[in-house]
């Protein structure tokens, strides 16, 4: 029988080499694809690493997708501190960028600097409602979070579905299913080229990580999800920790949208939130839920399809073959953080008890 | 310490050498690159597929570059992604192939005024973003002919995606065609909503097939209802591109695009420095849009009428929108004797007579 234990202590040369051997391996079978493709491997990886940094247009590219990516991580791991599984991050970044819509849409006429605040607020505000929903059920009836918060996507997808198709359909878009473009007003204004959603993101990221290592709130968070009864015994009130949490963890997801409709899509459709909300639960993973590096592994992230969209247009590799690389590429990245923390051995007494 | 420094400014220099290498062999480009955003895959066996194909021959007829994207969503950041990476490979003639992409390449046009784009479908313009289409309601009001004498229910089925004139047209015309032939006849439209989904294209015919619809034809990119009619022994007008091994036993015809004649036309007026801006819209006389080989599934009185019909369209002696025609509540829309102009086609938003749409 194979058996899988976690290790007691990370050592750390141990911890280098199956991160070596992950993306050694990553090399190894991607290479073996491109080649099956009658390309050379050495340039399309290369490529792909030039292709989401070498030039301007490419970091920027990067950063813009690495922005909605890192504010939904962040947004995420504040849920996971408490052990609390969003799933939903999908969903709320939906309803956060449906309300920013709504707003951009119907107060067009506001200035820009009152506009966007409105945006930023109702935003965080519906995004927010559609985590503490489950929240709200989970702390009074127990129910499952995860399969909750996975639903409530589906809610929220369809809902925009709606507002798409029917509800909010431009009256002037001569039938065709669209809502109408933002006025200049509900634009995000740019900073060095880039949509300042990466400052919003950098600005969140400092503000977690403040609140959830320096004060008495972030300190309840992380007591809950080591133990609830610890929290309970220590006189916490678990269950408004969890939804005043999961509010939090929602707006911020919420924002993530609003960024996306108004920095880089300017109106809202059903591809909005296209899998960051997904994604993002890895990143927050990957990154052991710590802010600074949730920001860094995000760029990575955003650079992986970056680099993967550069060598389709460049190499005219199938934008499914790209896909596939980076999907390969991520299965030994979370292959070797599994054997990091986990050992896997063989035991022989097992089989003869078997 | 300064071991660390010299370290650190050798490495420096290999990551700048390495972006610089990387950059020269990027601008050494030709002067005119070609680059194509596309909806589905090159493979669709359709819209996609039409385009790809024409790329291919740009390609071969003027000896140019040309890099595309596929499966690019109708949505201002999967455009803005797509167009800056064929721009950053050194496109400087963008086509972007979806009527969702206009607002998006509207905005991208702005952001880059030197490069050329060219949008298929739609009717937002400007100095350096021109708009082109073919008149596929000519071949469409054709595969109506095939379509209103091979049925034997009077039932013809239509997959249709957004109500939209574009599609919408297609339909009037096709209509047009079966009810000259057969006054008898209803055509059924079902929307699917979406451009391109296989899965969904192939149920919304099923739905057709199952209400007693014995010919389908669609607005599709993708072959779904073909196959659909294929598995229930029915019959098919296709779209977009020749199919003729995907359902044999059904398959009779398509109004399909030929874009080669438009990209190279257009691709060689920009190299002669000629390029204006314009609104591209011509028909069966150009060859950009005609209708595919009739296979032996059409009846042979239906394949005299088509080629007489395809021959009066072309001398000008027939005009597929000229009245009487009325709408499906019985109003006349067109008087007799007048033709529709071109700004009544494009945005056409009611259905003619004899179409039933749910």
């Amino acid at each position: 029988m194979f058996r899988i234990a976690k290790r007691g202590e990370t050592n750390n040369r141990q911890a280098l080499m199956f991160r070596l051997l992950g993306i050694f391996g990553a090399l190894l079978v991607t290479s073996v694809i491109v080649m099956f493709m009658d390309h050379n491997p050495f340039d399309v990886l290369f490529s792909m690493v030039k292709g989401a940094f070498a030039s301007k247009i490419r970091i920027e590219n990067t950063i813009v997708k690495a922005v909605p990516l890192a504010i939904t991580a962040i947004g995420i791991s504040i849920a996971f501190r408490m052990k609390f599984w969003n799933i939903g991050g999908e969903g709320q970044i939906m309803m956060g960028a449906a309300a920013a819509t709504y707003v951009a849409l119907n107060y067009s006429s506001l200035p820009r600097i009152i506009l966007l605040p409105l945006m930023f607020v109702t935003a965080f505000i519906f995004g927010g409602i559609w985590a503490v929903v489950p929240a709200l059920f989970k702390v009074r009836f127990g129910t499952n979070e995860t399969l909750f918060t996975l639903m409530m996507n589906y809610i929220a997808l369809k809902l925009v579905g709606y507002f798409q198709y029917t509800a909010w359909k431009d009256p002037n878009g001569m039938g065709f299913p669209v809502i109408a473009k933002f006025e200049q007003s509900g634009y995000l204004p740019e900073v060095f080229g880039i949509h300042i959603g990466w400052i919003i993101a950098i600005l969140i990221a400092v503000f977690i990580y403040l609140l959830v290592h320096h004060t008495k709130r972030g300190y309840e968070i992380n007591v809950v999800g080591g133990s609830e009864n610890t929290a309970r015994y220590a006189g916490m009130k678990v269950g408004k920790i969890v939804v005043l949490s999961m509010l939090l963890s929602g707006g911020i997801c919420g924002i993530a949208g609003f960024v996306q409709v108004s920095g880089v899509s300017h109106t809202l459709n059903v591809n909005t939130s296209g899998g960051v909300g997904f994604t993002a639960i890895i990143i927050a993973w990957l990154s052991k839920l710590n802010e600074g590096t949730i920001i860094l592994v995000s760029i990575l992230f955003a650079g992986m399809v970056q680099g993967g969209n550069y060598i389709q247009t460049a190499f005219q590799i199938p934008a499914s073959v790209a896909q596939i690389l980076q999907g390969i590429i991520l299965l030994f990245v979370l292959g070797s953080e599994f054997f990091v923390q986990y050992k896997v051995f063989y035991n022989k007494k097992e089989v003869k008890k078997a | 310490m300064k071991k660390r420094v010299l370290a650190m400014v050798l490495g420096l220099t290999m990551l700048v050498s390495i972006f610089a290498v990387g950059c020269t062999k990027d601008e050494a480009k030709a002067d005119f690159k070609a680059g194509f955003v596309y909806i589905g895959p090159t493979n669709d066996n359709g819209w996609t597929t039409a385009h790809d194909v024409a790329r291919l021959e740009l390609e071969k007829q003027l000896g140019i570059e040309t890099a595309y994207v596929e499966l690019v969503a109708e949505d201002e950041a999967a455009v803005k992604d797509a167009v800056t990476n064929l721009i950053d490979v050194g496109c400087n003639i963008i086509f972007t192939t979806s009527f969702g992409y206009m607002e998006p390449t509207v905005a991208l046009a702005a952001e880059y005024p030197d490069l050329y784009f060219l949008h298929c479908s739609g009717y937002m313009m400007s100095e350096n973003l021109g708009t082109y289409f073919g008149r596929i309601y000519e071949p469409r009001f054709l595969s109506g002919i095939v379509a209103g004498m091979k049925t034997t229910s009077n039932e013809i089925g239509y997959v249709a995606a957004m109500n939209i004139p574009e599609v919408v047209r297609g339909i009037n015309a096709f209509t047009l065609g079966v009810k000259m032939v057969n006054p008898d006849a209803t055509v059924n439209v079902r929307w699917t909503n979406t451009w391109i989904d296989p899965a969904k294209a192939k149920e919304a015919a099923e739905a057709l097939l199952a209400e007693g619809c014995d010919v389908i034809t669609q607005h599709q990119d993708s072959p779904g209802p073909l196959i659909a009619a294929e598995e229930k022994g029915a019959f098919a007008i296709g779209y977009d591109y020749p199919l003729t091994d995907v359902a044999p036993g059904s398959y009779m015809t398509a109004p399909v695009f030929n874009w080669s004649v438009y990209y190279v036309d257009i691709v060689k007026q920009i190299m002669d420095g000629k390029f204006v801006s314009a609104s591209y819209w011509e028909g069966l006389n150009s060859g950009v849009v005609a209708l595919a080989p009739m296979t032996d599934l059409v009846p042979a009185e239906a394949k005299t009428l088509v080629n007489e019909y395809e021959a009066k369209i072309k001398d000008g002696s027939f005009f597929v929108f000229e009245g009487e025609i009325k709408d499906n509540t019985g109003a006349v829309k067109v008087p007799a004797g007048t033709k529709m102009t071109d700004g009544e086609m494009l945005s056409m938003d009611w259905f003619v007579e004899g179409v039933k749409s749910n």
